[in-house]
């Protein structure tokens, strides 16, 4: 037997169901403006978090949270100038540059060149979403647009969402007890526009729609840059094949997903929950072994 | 745990990326080091606080005292019966306001009584919880008072049932997480709790019984506690590098302190547990402490593997490199 309730992405009859829409946020082309945490902080009225000076590149929200709905990452690293990666285009050039070296100018070597990385992540609307299934007063729903959100007005605060996301998204808001996230901007998918975030990035490196349409585009980008020699790029998320049945947030990375603080192979924990019921009765079966095993041995 | 600040993973002829502090296993690869953001956390850490571990102890002590119970009733030892039936009724009865009070929103607690929901071990437990308390209030008005003469047996058999389901379903809750520490433990974990309240039931049972009829609670403390030692034992042995927690930190010196704790009470209740009363309570007070710290310990791993990014990413690694 397996437990399947709250399983698909698209519980609706037809009549209400929407399509699952869902966001591709295309790390190689963001710029790190943070133009979409704002947008998200003031569409949703989101509170200030207590952030300060983190010393960690550009980044002082630091973490998705229940404050932080939408984290732009920053990530600086050094890496070889590429001269010697791409040996007979580049002979006339690491001349030139051994040259600069020499004269003193310009201290080239093999670490000399750097890179950053840039990524606004967000909560990813999981195939199956642990938080959602795990939830105990169905405040954690699925709507009509495949996307998971948190009914304010239901949840007590039991915090059991939050350590069974397997991408420490969702957290409790201290002073208010209950969990938030990003919601999608469902309010604003209700009224058939884009969600806040997305609306205000300016080169489109979050773009929100259809999730089928996004992934054939996600496929083709992924392709293009791994043709003008970006063998890192990757997809994170997309395929429906991966732990989580595939998440309606995904992206283009250019670099292995931990180096952006994202596990590399997430898991739905519910998928084990059968097996872990039945270790528990086996358990359970030898905690009666055991009583009656000492009922025997004992005298009256 | 060695706090190590680490840089984002870096590219090129140095991976320089992760550095695990010298402790834990060294790794035999170099490049295969996991490596992080700023050494941030992965997964959140939970959010519960010191009710909760309580609740694992004293739910483990309802479920367990509800099965000895009812076999000491039906081995004609009203005494012990007379006792461990209140005792579970007592646990389960506190179990609800510990609860409830670790709510972010305590006042709106019913909204759990709302929804029965399979995915969600807590939705579950609440209804064995639930299930037990009721079964266990006419239960012991019945072993104390004779009162529903005929709904009684029911009511302790179904309480027995339950028992066991609400000794181990707070294994499957925690299991059912993404923190690396529990969720690896899946197949070792509810054994742990098994064998731990039935050290606890078997403990109270010894200490407050008449000698006469203490053996059986003596006997059970001391199976179950030899069962707990072993169970941790494996656990820890199987989540191999992720048993880190257990060895470090908080969760570390619990962990040392309960197998203390529960192997010494264990030997004195078996040593002087039988004649001598002062044996008994000490054997059965250390026994009872064990298993409350062994669950604090567990409660404790569970944060300090959530906050180590390698806890999560390592064994995520090794998956993709084996697939
Ligand atoms: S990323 Fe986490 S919070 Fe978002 S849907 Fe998936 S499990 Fe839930
Ligand atoms: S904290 Fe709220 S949203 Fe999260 S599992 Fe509990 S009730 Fe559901």
């Amino acid at each position: 037997m397996q437990l399947t309730l709250h399983r698909s992405a698209a519980p609706y009859p037809p009549e209400r169901q929407r399509p699952r829409v869902g966001f591709f946020t295309d790390t190689s082309i963001c710029i790190g403006c943070k133009a979409c945490e704002v947008a998200c902080k003031e569409w949703n009225n989101v509170p200030a978090d207590d952030c300060g000076f983190s010393g960690d590149s550009y980044d002082n929200t630091l973490a998705l949270g229940a404050d932080t709905w939408r984290h732009v990452a920053f990530i600086e690293q050094r890496r070889p100038l590429g001269l010697r990666e791409e040996p007979g285009t580049s002979l006339v050039q690491e001349a030139a540059a051994g040259q600069l070296g020499a004269d003193g100018e310009l201290p080239v070597h093999e670490d000399a060149g750097f890179r950053w990385l840039m990524s606004s992540d967000v909560c990813k609307h999981c195939t199956e979403a642990a938080c959602l299934e795990v939830c105990p007063t169905g405040s954690l729903f699925r709507t009509e647009f495949g996307t998971v959100v948190v009914q304010e007005d239901v949840c007590n605060g039991c915090g059991y969402c939050i350590p069974a996301c397997p991408f420490g998204v969702i957290d409790q808001r201290k002073d208010d007890g209950r969990a938030w996230k990003c919601t999608l901007c469902y309010d604003r998918l209700r009224d058939d526009m884009e969600p806040a975030c997305a609306q205000a990035c300016p080169t489109k490196s979050i773009q929100f729609g259809e999730l089928e349409e996004l992934r054939a585009r996600a496929e083709r980008r992924v392709e293009q840059l791994r043709g003008a020699g970006e063998p890192g790029a990757q997809l994170y998320g997309a395929d429906p094949q991966n732990g989580v049945g595939g998440t309606g947030a995904f992206f283009l990375l250019l670099d292995e997903p931990e180096t952006y603080g994202l596990p590399p192979d997430p898991v739905d924990t519910t998928r084990d929950l059968t097996e872990i019921w039945q270790t528990a009765a086996l358990a359970g079966a030898m905690l009666v072994a055991g009583s009656v095993l000492a009922l025997i041995g004992s005298r009256r | 745990m060695t706090e190590v600040r680490r840089g984002p993973g870096q590219v090129g002829a140095s991976p320089t990326g992760a550095g695990k502090g010298g402790r834990g296993e060294r790794r035999m690869v170099e490049p295969d080091r996991p490596r992080s953001y700023y050494g941030r956390s992965v997964i959140k850490e939970p959010v519960w606080s010191w009710e909760i571990p309580t609740y694992f102890f004293v739910g483990g002590l309802s479920g367990g005292s509800a099965v000895l119970a009812l076999l000491a009733d039906v081995s004609g030892r009203p005494e012990v019966a007379r006792r461990a039936w209140p005792v579970s009724l007592a646990s389960a009865a506190v179990s609800p306001a510990l609860l409830i009070s670790d709510l972010g929103r305590p006042e709106r607690f019913y909204n759990m009584l709302r929804v029965a929901k399979a995915t969600s071990p807590m939705s579950t437990g609440t209804w064995i919880l639930t299930g037990l308390s009721g079964s266990n209030v006419v239960a012991t008005a019945n072993s104390l008072f004779g009162w529903f003469p005929r709904l009684g047996p029911f009511s302790k058999l179904s309480a027995a049932l339950l028992g066991p389901l609400l000794s181990t379903y707070t294994a499957v809750l925690i299991a059912d997480t993404a923190v690396p520490v529990w969720h690896e433990a899946r197949r070792e974990l509810p054994f742990v709790f098994a064998a731990s309240s039935a050290a606890s039931a078997g403990a109270a049972a010894a200490l407050l019984s008449p000698r006469s009829q203490a053996g059986l609670g003596r006997r059970l403390a001391i199976l179950g506690a030899a069962g707990e030692t072993a169970a941790s034992r494996l656990m820890e042995r199987r989540l191999g590098t992720l048993a880190a927690p257990y060895r470090t930190g908080t969760a570390g010196r619990l962990s040392k302190l309960a197998t203390g704790m529960t192997i010494a009470g264990a030997g004195i209740l078996a040593v002087a547990g039988r004649r001598r009363p002062a044996g008994r309570v000490g054997g059965s007070l250390l026994v009872l402490a064990g298993a409350a710290t062994e669950r604090w310990s567990i409660f404790k791993a569970g944060f300090q593997s959530a906050r180590d990014p390698q806890q999560t990413v390592g064994p995520q690694r090794e998956r993709l490199a084996n697939s």
